[in-house]
């Protein structure tokens, strides 16, 4: 028997097809987390396409060196936008839909722990998304960047602003509340006999996320109050003319800000953990390893903030300090860059959409990972503050990290999902015009910073048009990426052939009940036959495992089935269920 | 290279299987570890607005601004001790449920929500005597909005207990089994209470 | 024939450390170096990029290679071989990235040091003495208006005095209406920015330029002969101190090919000291957004001989000269009049200059 048939003749699935919901459900406030996982993750793909579409109008201004598609005032509001719906309801909301869904059935759970608050989250996400969108049509939407640095943001556009301010305060007090929610439910509601050892590493990840959004989310809002009352009271806590510093309001907002891009990515990179694995049919590397770096990024994380920050007036040691924690967080994240490539290394790679998406992840996140730890050092970072170059970063982080690890949790969890597989072919298309597109679209964009185009500007010197407009072609080139998916979606979630339980031989909980899942997730309370990683183990004995450095006989130097790393199913837990109390 | 030398015990598909065993409680009660956590998030806003607090307190040549009014303090004085006794007070409300008597529960949350109102009534009083509004100066500014956010809180805390005030006339509803309700006010109000110290050393004694 | 894997593994690393020692030497991405600044940011980010180029190769590498070589053949749906981890290799790939990290930040300080940026002039005492008045003992009967008026010198203000002591500076900077920080310790201090690179620490800059940012437009002022100008001039090979603040919002200072910026903020006074190699002509651009006309805000910055910044400097002079005869009183002139000289310099439309009246409200 292989590992999957083990884990799931050990938790037979139920017999009648459970799990159909009325479509009028999806619309409703629902407490299934499977409903609000759902809810979450349609709706921030929309969000995506409205933040996409005003991308590409942000590129088609920049197509050329004057301004000729928008004034200069509404492109401001284009990018400042763009980047609030992708950040604020698209990728973070998406990181919570997908551990929605996901969570419970990983750990065997019926539900959330606190089923109502989970959709209160939820239904803060649409007003507050309309809200922002609103201000496109009263003509004044905000327009001083998603930083909203002050004093800027309080001389333009007033009632756009306080619409930002608000809908973003919505948007983080709905992330605190799902943050509690994961939090309690890993903690609290594993099934009897899963140590936090034996969890999928999704749920580290989840772990590492929300105590960050815990931390650093109330901290942004305490930021917007004081915005706000600047804004609408006529304080002057970040106002100079009246004795306030606006370098106060930096340091608080980077102190969630920065945080946050691991809000962005550490789901993702728990998802990725989950994906490489299954399709490559072999254990992840280090376990261990890649959950505690989980934990040591999001500490990091916390106290590396003022790199935003260099050139705006912070004493020379302080700038030292951070850029040494800074470029330290590189360590846990090689980590798990490594652990990924040694996991992929020596498998059997079925290379479907989902594995693509996951190893073009770890290619593209690699690329801003190594120039977020450039712009970390201080004396290039004074040059390229700023410029494209910090706007190459962050678009291959978060487009080619998060965008690219959502896509393959999309294409790893439909079949769970909805019951049906993608269509492989299209899948593919969509993964080699996105993986085009993007490196198209914001490769270019290193060149274009460290030459001197700054960020922000509606018009540019002439000398730059060339390579802005192969930025734009590559834009374009994303959005028709994105019609293949859609389409793809939508025809296979009516019309796909049927998915079964387990289409991809996994071993972790989700796929050992039907598909999508019932009501409560699972008849019975589930077991683990097998770990959350064990692949191959039935041929432990012909395969030859063949790793540098390594010696079976120890455990602290084995590579094998006693390394020290593996998701340890410790007998002594396994048979105790009161360690989760 | 090694070749195989794998301890048995862990290649074996041995993972123990315990029989599923029923859940203890069919829903499993977590709320009071969830409002723990929320209220560390709420702790980090203020924390944030301290920081703030303390930042502009250092770019000011003078802190306070040259010719803010001065702040009485009798007044905050008595409304700290009335506001840091009340903790006292509403922890014997959560003594009284654990031994299952409402009356003396009631009566002690009846004290703890007077004393939070009274407590009100006198920042209120204070705000209406101050000599400086709420964008006369920077630290004019930060007092309002500091005192006036924790208020706020006190205000939620209040109605939290007079809300398990009202529920506890239906006899049975609270027990020594069961309640959360009492036990998360005193939670709530303990906080407000914590967060007030910090804020009376930073607002009137630093 | 069977090579075996040592030897490749060696081949290949052969060939990612020369086509990554190659790259970070011509890579063609930066503009040229124009000051002695510049050059040494370039040789750390040639080094970074070397690094970078080997990881990248190493990474890309190693996934295309298991994409092609591993990936399932036809009709086998066994697993892989069971291959949990390895402490050793785990230790050796949280070893390297972390002393190429280390290495990077050394040499990321001492490029920073060399350029200038723990000059002391940044760097203030915290006020010591003030704390022990206000013991909190001693402050509970204490009311607050008693707290000792802080007596230390404000390096903000001195800053600001010493910049409107020039009749030019004052007027265009409405410093007057932006209280200055005060320059304590942490988040307040003086906006510390590079300064004089150990070597030339304790002498005076040959030339100072005070700098005014202002939407949508930078204005500088040369204290030493009272010129106000819309672009900035300096002579080749003198060390440059450059003081700056905004008087609206933050705009920020930056000239690609110094490899400097700096923000300039209003109620802050922030320096940066530099020495112009390369004769030529360069953009100096904001580099903060402050506007709508954010990207309209950059100007000339012109590295020249001393010959020719000399007449430059003299053209200019006649130029002032001949507005006072015109403008008597400029006292009575809006600052958007008063400015429109300068202004117009800068090829920025007309109606970017009623944005100017949120410089005064
Ligand atoms: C998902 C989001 C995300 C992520 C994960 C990151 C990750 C990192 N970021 Fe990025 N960053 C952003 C999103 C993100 N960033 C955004 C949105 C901005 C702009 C905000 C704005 O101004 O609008 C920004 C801006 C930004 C700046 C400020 C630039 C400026 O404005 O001047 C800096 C400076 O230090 C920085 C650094 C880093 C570093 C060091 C990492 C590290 O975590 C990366 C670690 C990963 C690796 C290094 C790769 C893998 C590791 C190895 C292969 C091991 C070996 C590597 C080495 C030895 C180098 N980022
Ligand atoms: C998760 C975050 C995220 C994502 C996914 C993206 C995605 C993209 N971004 Fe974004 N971006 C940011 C976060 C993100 N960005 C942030 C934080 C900033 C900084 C803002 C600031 O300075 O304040 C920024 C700024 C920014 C700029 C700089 C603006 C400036 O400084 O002046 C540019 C310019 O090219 C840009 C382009 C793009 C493009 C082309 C995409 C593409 O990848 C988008 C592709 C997707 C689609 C196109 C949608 C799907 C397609 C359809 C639904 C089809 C229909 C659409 C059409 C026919 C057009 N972004
Ligand atoms: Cu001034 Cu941008
Ligand atoms: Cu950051």
């Amino acid at each position: 028997m292989t590992q999957a048939q083990l884990q799931e003749s050990a938790n037979p699935a139920q017999s009648e097809e459970h799990g159909v919901r009325k479509w009028r459900d999806y619309f409703s406030f629902n407490t299934d987390h499977k409903v609000i996982g759902i809810q979450y993750l349609v709706t921030t793909f929309i969000f995506y396409c409205i933040g996409g579409v005003l991308a590409d109008l942000v590129r088609t201004e920049l197509r050329t060196p004057e301004t000729d598609f928008v004034s200069p005032e509404v492109y401001n509001s284009l990018f400042t936008l763009h980047a609030t719906i992708m950040i604020f309801l698209w990728i973070v909301p998406a990181g919570a839909g997908f551990a929605n869904y996901l969570i419970p059935l990983m750990i065997g759970a019926k539900d959330m722990a606190f089923p109502r608050l989970n959709a209160v989250a939820f239904w803060m996400i649409p007003p507050a998304g309309l809200l922002l969108i609103s201000s496109l049509l009263v003509g004044d939407a905000p327009d001083a960047g998603w930083t909203s640095y002050p004093p800027l943001s309080l001389v333009t556009g007033q009632v756009g602003e306080a619409i930002w301010i608000m809908s973003v305060l919505l948007l983080g007090t709905s992330s605190i509340l799902g943050a509690i929610n994961f939090l309690v439910t890993i903690w609290k509601m594993r099934i009897p006999g899963m140590t936090v050892y034996q969890m999928p590493l999704f749920c580290w990840a989840m772990i590492a996320t929300s105590a960050i959004t815990l931390l650093s989310t109330p901290v942004l809002a305490g930021a917007l109050v004081l915005l706000g009352f600047d804004l609408l009271a006529g304080t002057t806590f970040f106002n100079p003319t009246g004795g306030g510093d606006p370098i106060v309001y930096q340091h608080m907002f980077w102190f969630y800000s920065h945080p946050a891009v691991y809000i962005m990515i550490l789901p993702f990179f728990g998802l990725i953990s989950e994906i490489l694995p299954v399709h490559a049919r072999k254990p992840v590397f280090g376990y261990q390893a890649i959950a505690y770096s989980s934990l040591a990024i999001s500490f990091l994380g916390l106290i590396v903030w003022a790199h935003h920050m260099f050139t705006s007036g912070i004493p020379g040691w302080l700038r030292m300090f951070f850029m040494i924690t800074t470029m330290i967080i590189a360590v846990p994240t090689g980590i798990k860059v490594f652990s990924w490539v040694a996991t992929v290394w020596g498998g059997k790679l079925r290379l479907n959409s989902a594995m693509l998406f996951a190893m073009g992840f770890v290619g593209t996140f690699v690329i801003g990972g190594i120039s977020g730890v450039m712009l970390a050092a201080v004396p290039f970072d004074i040059h390229v503050h700023d410029t494209y170059f910090v706007v190459a970063h962050l678009h291959y982080v978060l487009f080619g990290g998060s965008v690219l690890g959502i896509f393959a949790g999309y294409y790893h969890w439909f079949p769970k999902i909805t019951g049906r597989m993608l269509n492989e072919f299209w899948g593919k298309v969509h993964f080699a015009l996105t993986i085009v597109g993007l490196n198209l679209t914001f490769l270019p964009m290193h060149k274009l910073g460290m030459m001197g185009m700054n960020r922000r500007i509606a018009v540019y010197d002439p000398k730059f048009e060339t390579i802005n407009f192969i930025c734009t072609m590559g834009s374009y080139l994303l959005a028709v990426s994105t019609f293949p998916f859609i389409i793809n979606a939508i025809w296979s979630w009516m019309y796909g052939s049927k998915a079964g339980n387990n289409p991809w031989q996994a071993l972790t909980l989700e796929w050992m009940t039907t598909s999508p899942p019932a009501i409560e997730n699972f008849d019975k309370l589930p077991v683990l036959a097998t770990g959350p990683y064990d692949y191959g183990m039935s041929n432990a004995d012909d395969e030859e495992v063949e790793v540098p450095l390594s010696d079976e006989r120890e455990p602290a130097l084995a590579a094998g089935p006693n390394s020290a790393l593996r998701a340890d199913p410790d007998p002594k837990f396994a048979a105790n269920p009161e360690d989760r109390k | 290279m090694q070749s195989q030398t794998i301890d048995p015990a862990k290649t074996a598909l041995n993972y123990h299987h315990t029989e599923a065993e029923a859940h203890h409680e069919e829903h499993p009660d977590h709320r009071i570890t969830g409002l723990i956590m929320f209220l560390v998030a709420e702790g980090m806003i203020f924390f944030g607005m301290f920081g703030a607090y303390l930042a502009f307190r250092s770019v000011l040549p003078s802190w306070p601004p040259e010719g803010t009014p001065e702040l009485e303090l009798l007044l905050p004085g008595v409304n700290t001790i009335i506001l840091i006794s009340s903790s006292f007070v509403i922890h014997n409300a959560d003594t009284a449920i654990k031994k299952n008597d409402v009356p003396r529960m009631r009566t002690w949350l009846a004290i703890t929500a007077a004393m939070g109102a009274i407590f009100l009534a006198g920042q209120l009083y204070e705000y209406s005597n101050l000599e400086f509004g709420l964008t006369t100066n920077l630290f004019a500014s930060a007092f309002y909005v500091l005192t006036g956010f924790h208020g706020l809180h006190v205000f939620i805390g209040l109605v939290a207990i007079l809300a398990v005030l009202w529920r506890s006339r239906v006899s049975g509803h609270y027990s020594n089994e069961k309640h959360f309700g009492v036990e998360a006010a005193e939670i709530y109000w303990h906080f407000v209470d914590v967060v007030w110290i910090v804020l009376f050393g930073l607002l009137y004694i630093l | 024939m069977n090579i075996p894997s040592s030897i490749w593994t060696l081949i290949v690393g052969i060939a990612v450390t020369i086509i990554s020692l190659w790259y970070g030497q011509n890579h063609g991405l930066l503009p040229t170096a124009a000051s002695d600044e510049a050059e040494l940011v370039d040789g750390l980010f040639n080094a970074m990029l070397t690094i970078s180029t080997g990881l990248f190769l190493i990474v890309e590498g190693a996934l295309i290679y298991s994409a092609v070589r591993f990936r399932r053949r036809p009709g086998d749906d066994s697993d892989g071989p069971p291959i949990f981890g390895n402490i050793p290799l785990e230790i050796l790939w949280t070893a390297i990235p972390a002393i190429l990290v280390i290495g990077i930040a050394i040499y990321s300080f001492d490029v920073y040091n060399s350029i200038g940026g723990f000059n002391p002039h940044g760097v203030h005492e915290a006020p010591i003495g003030e704390q022990a008045v206000r013991m909190p003992g001693a402050a509970i009967a204490a009311t607050l208006s008693d707290t000792p008026p802080n007596t230390d010198s404000n390096l903000n203000q001195q800053k600001s005095d010493a910049a409107m002591q020039d009749p030019a500076t004052a007027k265009v900077r409405n410093a007057d209406q932006i209280p200055q920080r005060q320059n304590a310790p942490g988040v307040g201090v003086v906006s510390p920015s590079i300064g004089a690179s150990p070597d030339q620490e304790g002498t005076s800059p040959a030339l100072t330029i005070n700098v005014t940012g202002l939407q949508y437009a930078w204005i500088f002022t040369y204290p030493d002969t009272g010129i106000t100008s819309g672009e900035l001039h300096v002579p080749v090979g003198r060390e440059v101190q450059i003081s700056m603040t905004a008087n609206d919002v933050i705009h920020a200072f930056w000239v690609p090919e110094l490899r400097l910026k700096q923000d300039a903020i209003p109620g802050r006074q922030s320096e940066i000291r530099f020495t112009p190699r390369t004769v030529g002509e360069y953009k100096l651009i904001c580099a903060e957004l402050c506007g709508p006309y954010h990207g309209a805000m950059n100007t000339q910055f012109v590295i020249e001989t001393p010959e020719a910044f000399e007449q430059w400097q003299q053209e200019q002079i006649a130029n002032t000269d001949s507005q006072q005869l015109v403008a008597v009183n400029s006292a009575d002139l809006s600052p958007a009049e008063f400015l429109a000289p300068y202004i117009s310099d800068l090829e920025i439309q007309p109606e970017m200059l009623h944005q100017i009246h949120h410089t005064h409200h």
